[in-house]
């Protein structure tokens, strides 16, 4: 491969080539900064590009590989959500409201990965402090689908995997709290998986709602995304919700049949979703049932309808309550200029927070208020149990779960924005997940007009192993995970 | 279910969030459009049913209470919008 193609590679293929010593970490690293250079005027996949620290980085790498001390990520450049804070590197959550903080420590995953020797080449773009579906509520600049510039590449880590579908890194992390990963994983052809609620940490995560956010990895393959699931998934002293579950070697689950395992089709999830897609996952399963899979037609979800309400409840309540905190004295912008501290706070809040960001303020501040709560609140609380009891119906028969990852193709810029509820619905597939607290995983199932389609594979709580391998052996038997958009 | 002008500015009151004409507007258009279509969940009967706060079974988590470094005090006033020494400055919350 020719020194400046580099930037095509996936993790396993980079670590290959750097442990045998035919490339270095700082030519990889080039070759994606150059990469970044020549397409990221068009995509605008990164808030903050971080070249000077990822070649210094790249060059410890070096000199650790030389050591015979490498791991399958060291040297690997890598792309963080700027929902995950960086020591010393500006982190904005795609708000104005931290536009200028610098974080004091590093998230969990960030130091995991920096002990791992990986190569920090920047900070994705992103829906404002997670909320959207589209990338278009960065208040900064939205980003574009590298598939079709006009279209968007899906959200909130969009400009993650923007990024990864674009080659302007080799993989990145993002955060799923109704299917920020897996729904821009499928927009943009790329592998996504939302982990079980406690198994990565969210320690240094910027909170949206509490119960629902996980960090997932965003990939070029299924091979890539159990590399990445080594190093970032286990117990944190600084995360109580973590657990104490064993993290398995998940590159043992990668093996190329599905002999034994029982996977459901449920009919709730191909209603309302548009027929092209629906054709694309009905080959793809039969590709699964080729590969040895035996499929169940006839497993209900009978609450799936009821996920996006409770959904839109949930979360909105818990952000009212976690973005409290941005109250302009301790960090972030400050109005100045006040009559008084509850002018200034007030001021503070609603100039450095976004539309979709004070809707949903608004939203679960209402369904939090005296007079509401029963209504709102407890009651979405109690169908979380409904939709809960649902997949532990359904996991009794099968070993997992196959979906659509989301309704429709890309959407066109602009499409969406007007109608919130509208904008909603790009998640009725994959909030389901979230508000059981399981795990899902979004691979490139074909396309529909030159758009990705992604399938999206459920399974039960800690058992991202099945996903992987289901996953893995459907990359055997297809290439669309190795389709490259013509950038 | 329709919110009048008045509720939105005791929600936007409670969250400490200042709103201007138009945004008061047009939040009180679409949330009124998205609380009643969350009026479906009223469809199913609940009763019965207890409330998950929380996916995991998760009881108190302890951990031995040993010292640990912590951070500089300019570290924790780096990002303060204002600082007076080494103090987060605010405006007055009680005036004389």
């Amino acid at each position: 491969m020719a020194v400046n193609d580099l930037y095509r590679l996936t993790i396993h293929e980079a670590h290959r080539l750097l442990v045998k010593g035919e490339v270095t970490s700082v030519e990889l690293t080039r070759s994606v900064l150059e990469r970044i250079e020549a397409v990221e005027e068009r995509v605008r996949a990164f808030i903050t590009v971080t070249a000077d620290l990822a070649l210094e980085q790249a060059a410890e790498a070096d000199r650790r590989i030389r050591a015979g001390d490498a791991t399958p990520l060291t040297g690997i450049p890598v792309q963080l959500k700027d929902v995950i804070v960086t020591r010393g590197i500006r982190t904005t959550c795609g708000s104005r409201i931290l536009e200028n903080f610098v974080p004091i420590y590093d998230a969990t995953v960030a130091r995991r990965l920096a002990e791992a020797g990986a190569v920090l080449v920047g900070k994705g773009n992103m829906d404002e402090f997670a909320m959207g579906s589209s990338t278009e509520n960065s208040a900064f600049f939205p980003t574009r689908n590298p598939w079709d510039l006009e279209r968007v590449p899906g959200g909130s880590s969009g400009g993650s995997a923007a990024a990864v579908a674009a080659d302007e890194c080799i993989y990145a992390l993002g955060s799923d709290t109704g299917g920020s990963v897996r729904q821009p994983a499928a927009l943009c052809n790329v592998v996504g998986l939302k982990p079980t609620y406690g198994r990565v940490s969210r320690f240094g995560l910027i909170a949206f709602a509490s119960s629902l956010d996980q960090i997932g990895p965003l990939t070029k393959d299924v091979e890539d995304c159990a590399l990445v699931m080594n190093v970032i998934a286990g117990p944190d002293p600084n995360d109580s919700t973590t657990v104490n579950i064993p993290v398995p070697d998940y590159t043992r689950f990668l093996i190329p049949d599905l002999k034994g395992l029982r996977l459901g089709v449920p009919a709730e999830y191909y209603e309302g979703i548009q027929p092209e897609v629906k054709g694309v996952l009905t080959t793809a399963i039969r590709v699964l049932e080729g590969l040895g899979a035996e499929i169940i037609w006839d497993v209900s979800l009978p609450h799936t309808r009821y996920a996006l309400p409770c959904y839109y409840i949930i979360a909105p309540s818990e952000a009212s309550s976690n973005l409290a905190r941005y109250d302009g004295v301790k960090y972030g912008y400050s109005y100045f200029e006040a009559e008084d501290v509850w002018d200034a706070m007030m001021k503070t809040r609603q100039y450095g927070f976004g539309p979709e960001v004070k809707r949903r303020i608004m939203l679960g501040t209402y369904a939090l208020s005296a007079g509401y709560y029963d209504a709102y609140y407890l009651k979405a609380q109690k169908v979380r149990t409904l939709i809960r009891a649902d997949f532990d119906r359904a996991f009794q028969r099968v070993d997992a779960l196959v979906t659509p990852t989301s309704p429709t193709v890309a959407f066109r810029l602009g499409e969406r924005t007007q109608d919130p509820l509208q904008m909603y619905m790009s998640d009725i597939c994959t909030i389901p997940v979230n508000i059981a607290g399981i795990c899902g995983l979004s691979v490139p199932a074909g396309f529909v007009d030159g758009l990705p389609v992604g399938m999206q594979l459920i399974g039960r709580a800690f058992d991202e192993g099945t996903l992987l391998r289901i996953g893995y052996a459907y990359q055997q038997a297809t290439d669309w995970h190795r389709r490259r958009p013509p950038l | 279910m329709r919110l009048s002008r008045e509720e939105v500015l005791h929600i936007a009151w409670l969250a400490r969030l200042g709103l201007d004409e138009a945004e008061l507007e047009r939040f009180r258009e679409q949330l009124s459009n998205i609380l009643e279509h969350f009026q479906v969940l009223q469809e199913l009967n609940t009763d019965e049913i207890p409330p998950t706060a929380h996916i995991l079974p998760l009881e108190d988590v302890m951990r031995d209470d040993e010292p640990q470094p912590s951070y500089s005090l300019d570290d924790i006033l780096a990002n303060a919008p204002r600082r007076e020494g080494p103090y987060f400055r605010v405006m007055a919350v009680l005036e004389e």
